[in-house]
């Protein structure tokens, strides 16, 4: 028998059914804000990869402002982004870690906030590595922000990211661990 | 079938007083929990028994924020609902309606309606209830392959309850067959460990969980590994590694030889159903539901009329769905003890099965809703 | 290996007493009142007995007192449950070999056994 391989690439399988979404051919099953809102909405406005009709619904019962509708239950949310404020509510409240909020307002970078339930936690000001939807490190980043906001352990990290990246980034890996 | 033994049979004694209940609830997940509640809200007299050494089924090993309905507590985390749920019994603990019993096995289900429990320390005692429910949950499914017996090589719940129930790293490099909703939360929440996650392995071309839970643990660099399966696990005391075979048109192919100390085997689960098979109840094979599961009518009665079923072990499905099954079944009993009428109890049963409907309306449910059609009967007479 | 740091759970009060137990004649320690398996487990013990037939070695399997695959002699009594029973101080754990004494829980055909290899 020929010898094994023993080390598995990491994109030995990249596609929508391995749990990969592919931003470009995959955008009709995802919320993404339109693109004159989005560059002036201040603290950014929400993004939502939740492409599977699955029966779930805390994003929509969680946002003050009543900008997601997931009707009925098993429906995929729906966002109307004028009522967005980018609370990062839904973000953190989300069991898929589906939503993440993106601020493109400030002039040479963008803020991607996302939600984090790993160890460590990373600090304000700590550079960390932002990785893609395989877990590939893309680009490095300064934690801006570090909140809670619903007090249940879930994080969302603000990260800064080079203009570009926005729809790359969706994880951070804090440097120096394993 | 045969019939079980009654206790004077085996012990060659019977027993000088039998411990009397109006409602036994075997098992303490989200099913048995919510019926105790519903039962006892309705004024019954309730006894639970729960073989683990704390309530909360199989939601004590759920770190994630659980889905479904916010009405079903979706967004919290399964342990916190398993906490919410034992708070809500606590105002009944002390007030003679209730009694919990840890550490207690319901063994054995005599046609006299009497039930044995076995506790920890050895203790054997029967229970004679008025009726009973199961909610006995499920039991994980195994896979045959070579030396799938070495210590190391778990079942995801396995690795779960020594994971997040007693905080014990499993292990240093893990690798996951199956990528069902388990095997993929089960990798999210070794990651959360500090445990390495080499790769999910599953048979089908596609992964059989939720999209959501395979992004998860996509993004922090996980492969998941479609129609590939593990061909044999490597070590003499333990696991030290195994072969991972891509499945083509032609059998196994050997493609990666790695190095592991935990294999985590997430292959389905079958409904616990061993009492309801000593108790005679009628059965079906129905593979959309795990396994055999027993007939039920519209209030999760079966064919004996003192028992009823609730949550996993009527077919594998949600602890949203299982919460719900639990309060119809208590709600029926009600009934049939006389604590409600017969008016009140339809109107609660008939709220209770449109949130079921409601959570059973998508396309991920399709099975359960199949699976339903040829287990669910109405009991003549 | 105990967990310490974890981003969601918090283990101490689940930790209320470290006691010390004998596995083999070594001494170790480990939580009281948590199961026995799992102070083995974080004491890098992963074979708790050996297959009545072939001599394989076991470990734990199902961790919730099913399968029967955790069963070891404790303070000398044999087909013990290491993954549902509780650690008290000063315990005597051994490996089990072969069948040990049948007890009543088997006879009742209550675990589903794996023993057929
Ligand atoms: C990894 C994972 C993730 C999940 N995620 C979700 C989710 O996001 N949303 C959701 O709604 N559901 C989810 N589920 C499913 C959910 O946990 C189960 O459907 C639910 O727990 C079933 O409840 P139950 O009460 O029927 O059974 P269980 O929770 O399994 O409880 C059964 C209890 O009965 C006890 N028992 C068994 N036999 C006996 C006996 N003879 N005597 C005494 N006691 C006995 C057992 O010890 C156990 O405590 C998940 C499950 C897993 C494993
Ligand atoms: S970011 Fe806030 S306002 Fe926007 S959708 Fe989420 S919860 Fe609603
Ligand atoms: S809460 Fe998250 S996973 Fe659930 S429907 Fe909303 S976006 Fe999807
Ligand atoms: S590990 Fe299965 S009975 Fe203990």
């Amino acid at each position: 028998m020929s010898k094994l391989s023993n080390l598995i690439p990491p994109d030995e399988q990249v596609s929508f059914w391995s749990g990969v979404l592919d931003p470009e051919s995959n955008l009709d099953l995802i919320s993404v804000p339109p693109e004159d809102l989005w560059r002036e909405k201040r603290a950014g406005l929400v993004v939502i990869e939740c492409p599977q009709e699955i029966p779930c619904n805390p994003c929509h019962t969680s946002c003050p402002t009543g900008a997601i509708k997931v009707e009925p239950l098993t429906a995929i949310p729906k966002v109307n982004y004028d009522l967005c404020t980018g609370c990062t509510i839904c973000v953190s409240k989300c069991p898929g870690l589906a939503c993440f909020v993106i601020d493109k307002t400030p002039a040479d970078y963008s803020i991607v906030k996302l939600p984090y339930e790993m160890y460590p936690v990373p600090k304000v000001g700590e550079v960390v590595d932002c990785l893609d939807r395989t877990g590939k490190p893309v680009v490095e980043g300064e934690v801006l922000n570090v909140t809670e906001p619903s007090r249940d352990g879930t994080k969302v990290i603000w990260v800064k990211v080079p203009k570009g990246f926005e729809m790359t980034v969706r994880a951070i890996k804090v440097k120096g661990g394993e | 079938m045969t019939m079980s033994k009654s206790p004077a049979e085996i012990f060659g004694y019977s027993f000088p007083d039998i411990r009397e209940t109006q409602l036994l609830i075997v098992g303490g997940g989200p099913a048995g929990l919510s019926a105790a509640l519903q039962a006892l809200k309705l004024g019954l007299k309730v006894t639970l028994v729960e073989s683990g050494l704390e309530l909360g089924g199989q939601l004590v090993k759920q770190t994630h924020k659980f889905f479904g309905s916010s009405l079903e507590r979706a967004g919290t985390r399964g342990f916190r609902i398993a906490q919410e749920l034992i708070k809500e019994l606590t105002p009944f603990k002390g007030s003679g309606q209730l009694e919990v019993y840890l550490s207690t096995t319901a063994i054995a289900v005599y046609p006299e309606r009497i039930v044995l429990l076995s506790q920890l320390s050895g203790k054997v005692f029967p229970i004679k209830p008025k009726a009973m429910i199961i909610a006995t949950g499920a039991q994980e499914r195994m896979l045959p392959f070579p030396n799938n017996d070495l210590p190391g090589i778990y079942g995801a719940g396995g690795i779960q309850t020594l994971m997040n129930q007693y905080g014990v790293k499993p292990g240093k490099r893990a690798l996951i067959v199956g990528a069902g909703n388990i095997g993929l939360i089960v990798a999210y929440q070794l990651l959360q460990a500090g445990v390495e996650v080499i790769a999910i392995l599953e048979a089908m071309d596609r992964i059989g969980g939720w999209w959501v839970h395979a992004a998860k643990v996509r993004r922090y660099g996980v492969p998941i590994l479609l129609k590939h399966t593990i061909s044999r696990a490597i070590g003499k005391e333990k696991v030290e590694g195994a072969v991972i075979a891509e499945i083509t048109p032609d059998g196994l192919k050997d493609k990666y030889q790695v190095e592991c100390d935990l294999i985590g085997i997430s292959v389905g689960l079958t409904p616990t159903v061993d009492l309801l098979r000593q108790a005679n109840v009628k059965m079906k094979y129905v593979a959309f539901m795990g396994g055999f599961v027993p007939l039920r009518d519209r209030e999760m009665r079966t064919s004996q009329s003192w028992i009823w079923v609730a949550g996993d072990s009527a077919g594998i499905e949600e602890a949203s769905t299982a919460m719900i099954e639990g309060q119809i079944a208590s709600t029926s009993v009600a009934k049939w003890l006389g604590y409600i009428s017969e008016e009140e109890a339809k109107r609660e049963i008939d709220q209770l099965w449109a949130r079921l409907g409601y959570l059973r309306e998508a396309e991920v449910s399709s099975k359960v809703r199949k699976g339903l059609e040829e287990v669910l009967v109405t009991w003549g007479g | 290996m105990w967990l310490e740091e974890h981003p969601i759970l918090d283990f101490s009060s689940k930790r209320p007493k470290l006691v010390k137990f004998y596995f083999e004649g070594k001494e170790m320690w480990g939580y009281e009142g948590l199961p026995i398996a799992a102070s083995l487990h974080a004491n890098g013990i992963k074979v708790y007995r050996y297959s009545t037939r072939l001599n394989r070695p076991r470990g734990f399997f199902c961790a919730i007192g099913k399968c029967s695959s955790c069963f070891m002699v404790v303070d000398g009594v044999p087909n013990v449950r290491t993954c549902i029973t509780p650690l008290r101080e000063g315990m005597r754990i051994e490996r089990q070999r072969g069948l040990g004494k049948i007890d009543l829980n088997l006879i009742q055909g209550e675990a589903g056994s794996d023993d057929n290899v």
